[in-house]
């Protein structure tokens, strides 16, 4: 302490997060499942993970330039964006689409809402759906993974992820390891919960979002007669319960909120992934709860200290 | 209101006071019916015509029409000329027809007809009304062109049909596209109009959209005489 006397008003004890540290804890969560989107698909993978970081880095230079306010690249958020929109493409994606994601997530989606803690839905998710819907034989061209069954003749489908694929052909072993097709950072399960139990120890995400994403998921499999271990272990959902849901920005601050948020999160995949005409639906799922946000946090506030609620009827 | 020159009644509707992306006029066939730039013309062409004629009836029988029943009376008149113009489009250009849809009877309800009607040829000599609709049917032309050219180039990778570019961004055609690029225009417009524009506001009423048709004009008044006494 330099200076003996401090009057500031309250929060006077500090931690020492911060925005950048944060963003460090998630890139290094990202790592095992980037490093088995490598050992899976290829040396390509690599090649679009530093396209898409590279990409959005350089956007959100750009555009806070234009938009002249300071630069945030510093804060490593656009280095996390890019990282997670890699890891939501199938690998042999033109780059240049994906370069368009990135265009879509950092500039109309992050910035023009006002940068980093402002934007409305994730930025990753929200390109990945525009990309979706735009590209859809792009977006869902899946590439034979190393070893995985039946490799032959799944180059020449569009619909090869385990959700697609007839039942019996992929194994829960294969699920976890990721000898199926998919996006790159979607198959390989056992390093998505390797990344969130490392942030869940280092305090970065609390653990209830992914674990009631996870069971509402569970329950709701049951319910509509689907393989509940078979449904979390494929997909996008571990990806998206993990470092989709949990983003700050766009999930609830209460922890009622955040229940509600995960139980809709959870509801709707399985909703869409049984009955909607498209094969996965967790990116859907979670961008309509981010929508929903601002409505759940109003309806979740939590009670102030020493203050009691008036029942009805009790005025007098 | 001050005696306004002919070619202002013409001009303003194409970019002070465009209808679309400055009224926000018209929205629903604005975005429906962009998906191409042919579509778009023949939209805009199609309004024009029925714009112009109904102002012209309309300001004809201004003295005529009661002011109780002057919006079905106007309806009526304008749902005549949209009929007649799309048994003519149905009989010239019937991929026009099958293109735009039910978009083409629903001319009928389309705001910035009956704004006009509401605003400008009832209460105005015939030739003005006659230029207003003009400009407001070019501007509104315009502005569904622009929309029109943006989408297919990017939607479909063609222009007026021709195709130029190898890729296509699907996204450009379908809803979410088209609020996409409606909102960009209008970032535009705004912007352009600003820049040009740097008119004193003389009145409070000179940013209420009802200030042509408000026949009250006391809160004008009021501020004249705050302004005078602050004088």
């Amino acid at each position: 302490m330099d200076a003996k006397l401090h009057v500031s008003p309250s929060p006077h004890l500090k931690g020492n997060l911060s925005t950048r540290g944060i963003m460090l804890d998630v890139i290094i969560a990202l790592c095992p499942a980037a490093i088995a989107a490598c050992v899976i698909f290829g040396l390509r993978s690599l090649v679009l993970i530093a396209v898409c970081v590279a990409t959005c880095v350089l956007l959100e230079y750009i555009s806070r330039k234009i938009m002249k306010r300071d630069t945030t690249i510093g804060d490593l958020s656009a280095v996390v964006t890019g990282l997670l929109l890699a890891l939501n493409l199938p690998v042999d994606i033109n780059p240049l689409i994906a370069m368009f994601g990135c265009l879509i997530a950092i500039v109309v989606v992050k910035q023009m809402f006002g940068g980093i803690g402002m934007n409305f839905v994730n930025p990753a998710l929200a390109a990945r759906i525009v990309l979706l819907v735009s590209f859809p034989s792009a977006m869902m061209h899946w590439v034979p993974a190393l070893g995985a069954p039946q490799a032959a003749a799944i180059d020449a489908t569009t619909a090869a992820t385990p959700l697609a694929a007839a039942p019996g052909v992929y194994s829960y072993v294969d699920l976890l390891i990721g000898r199926c097709g998919g996006s790159i950072g979607e198959v390989c399960a056992a390093a998505l919960i390797l990344g969130g139990v490392y942030l869940v120890i280092r305090r970065v995400i609390s653990p209830i979002i992914p674990c009631v994403y996870l069971g509402t998921a569970a329950v709701m499999s049951l319910i509509v007669g689907l393989d509940p271990l078979y449904q979390l272990l494929s997909g996008g959902l571990l990806l998206g319960a993990i470092f989709m849901a949990t983003d700050y920005t766009t999930s609830p601050v209460t922890k009622w909120g955040k229940v509600i948020f995960a139980v809709g999160c959870g509801f709707f995949s399985i909703l869409l992934r049984a009955y909607s005409n498209m094969p996965e639906g967790v990116s859907f799922s979670i961008l309509l709860m981010n929508i929903l946000v601002p409505l759940i946090e109003r309806a979740t506030v939590p009670r102030t200290l020493g203050f009691v609620k008036k029942k009805k009827g009790a005025e007098k | 209101m001050a005696r306004k020159s002919l070619f202002h009644e013409f001009t303003k509707g194409i970019v002070k006071e465009n209808p679309v992306l400055c009224l926000v006029l018209g929205t629903c066939p604005t975005l429906a019916v962009t998906t191409s730039a042919f579509n778009a013309i023949g939209m805009g062409v199609a309004a024009t015509a029925v714009l112009v004629c109904s102002n012209a009836v309309i300001s004809l029988l201004r003295r005529v029409i009661p002011d109780k029943v002057r919006i079905p009376a106007y309806i009526t008149i304008i749902a005549g000329f949209v009929s007649v113009v799309q048994m003519l489009v149905k009989a010239f250009a019937p991929a026009i027809n099958n293109s735009l849809g039910i978009y083409l009877p629903l001319i009928v309800v389309n705001c910035i007809i009956l704004g006009r009607a509401e605003m400008f040829a009832g209460k105005n000599p015939v030739l003005p009304s006659i230029l207003d609709g003009l400009g407001m049917g070019v501007g509104f032309t315009a502005a569904l062109l622009c929309m029109g050219i943006i989408r297919e180039f990017f939607g479909s990778g063609s222009l007026f049909g021709m195709p130029i570019m190898p890729v296509n961004i699907l996204i450009f055609i379908l809803p979410p596209g088209g609020f996409f690029v409606f909102g960009m225009l209008i970032m535009l417009a705004n912007k352009l109009n600003s820049r040009a524009g740097k008119k004193v506001k003389t009145s409070p009423c000179d940013g209420c959209p009802m200030s042509e048709s408000c026949a009250d004009k006391s809160c004008e008044k009021t501020a004249k005489e705050a302004t005078g006494n602050a004088d």
